[in-house]
């Protein structure tokens, strides 16, 4: 059980090294972690499957990223002070744009789609 | 007893225990009251978190080094993000340019609506810029909202109160919208509202959900590249 573990988070870290030197190397405007995600896909691509210990260790890791963002949203408590000032650009902001992007996106696509049936559950999906 | 306490101040292990217990609590929480969207634990556990920082007068900077661990895990499951993606590759294949378009423009729309809407409601250039990114997932926007002047930790407000209205305001949204596609649907949640939204839409439909990862992953992408690029076609801001 450990050792396709190590596995995988070696090679989920080594991706994400690969990545941070890439775009220092190149300097691009991603951030690094970004670019070992497209070189992993990459790889995944070209190898044409998920070895299982990664498709495990990948699916831990991505059902409790939650867990991994509560210290970074705890550093509100740095910002009460222009959250009181500012308060209202930033939910109506937060709230706003995200019913407008809903409405955008799902409107764009369905105009998009409505010549195709494209969009059927596939076999993999059903079974 | 001194020592004690002198010990417990130095050591990481009381903020990565009293994260994680605070997690795993507001988890079950969540889930007992099937995944009410207000509960969702970045916002109740990370509450529990800041008022246990302010009752003991902990400063954020003693927290942040202590589950700097936490942290650190970001960047692998940022990487792990290609595993999803590489599921829906039949699919992107067969629709790649409706995806493509809908994204480009539901992509530029999120960032350019917040910037928009805080820069006329009077909101400073800081605030601004942590709010570009906010459609997408955390470990995307935090460091695209810095490399842009704004704080991370504001941009991580900015991305949770994003994903949580989003979650909250699709169901009734897409019945006024009469979006019935789960297709539609999940793409369009999934690249508002980032793995929020997507968490949400796994429980409701399969489709849905597989579309709304899809657009998770794609979007943090594209957001990467468009915030520079909208931030520099809006030079009043």
């Amino acid at each position: 059980m450990i050792a396709p573990m190590v596995y995988a988070l070696t090679a989920l870290f080594a991706f994400q090294l690969l990545g941070e030197l890439l775009v220092q190397w190149l300097h691009l405007p991603l951030p690094g972690a970004l670019a070992g995600m497209l070189l992993l896909l990459a790889a995944l691509l070209a190898y044409g499957r998920v070895p299982d210990a990664l498709e495990r260790t990948a699916g831990s890791l991505l059902q409790n990223m939650m867990l991994l963002f509560i210290p970074a949203i705890a550093g509100v408590m740095l910002h009460f002070e222009r959250i009181a000032r500012e308060w209202l650009p930033f939910l109506v902001a937060g709230i706003a744009g995200a019913a407008i992007t809903l409405a955008v996106t799902a409107w764009t696509l369905r105009w998009l789609l409505r010549d195709s049936a494209d969009t059927r559950p596939t076999e993999e999906e059903r079974a | 007893m001194d020592a004690l306490t002198a010990w417990l101040a130095a050591s990481p292990l009381p903020w990565l225990v009293l994260t994680m217990l605070a997690y795993t609590f507001t988890l079950a929480v969540y889930r007992r009251s099937g995944a009410h969207p207000l509960l969702i634990p970045p916002l109740t556990a990370t509450a529990l978190v800041v008022a246990v920082l302010l009752l003991t007068g902990t400063p954020y900077a003693t927290y942040r080094e202590g589950v700097g661990l936490l942290s650190f895990l970001i960047g692998p499951a940022t990487v792990a993000l290609a595993v999803p993606l590489f599921a829906q590759r039949e699919r992107i294949r067969q629709l790649w340019r409706p995806i493509g378009v809908a994204l480009l423009v539901g992509g530029t729309v999120a960032i350019v609506s917040a910037l928009l809407i805080a820069w006329a409601l009077g909101g400073t250039r800081e605030t601004l810029m942590a709010l570009a990114p906010k459609s997408a997932t955390m470990p995307i926007a935090l460091p695209v909202a810095e490399r842009m002047g704004g704080p991370a930790s504001l941009a991580a407000v900015a991305v949770a109160i994003t994903g949580i209205a989003g979650a909250v305001l699709a169901a009734p949204l897409m019945r006024l919208l009469r979006v019935h596609d789960p297709a539609v649907r999940g793409f369009a949640i999934g690249l508002t509202a980032h793995a929020i939204g997507t968490a949400r839409e796994l429980q409701v439909h399969p489709t849905a959900g597989a579309f709304a990862a899809l657009a998770m992953s794609l979007n943090g992408v594209a957001t990467a590249v468009l915030v520079p690029l909208c931030v520099a076609a809006m030079p009043w801001l």
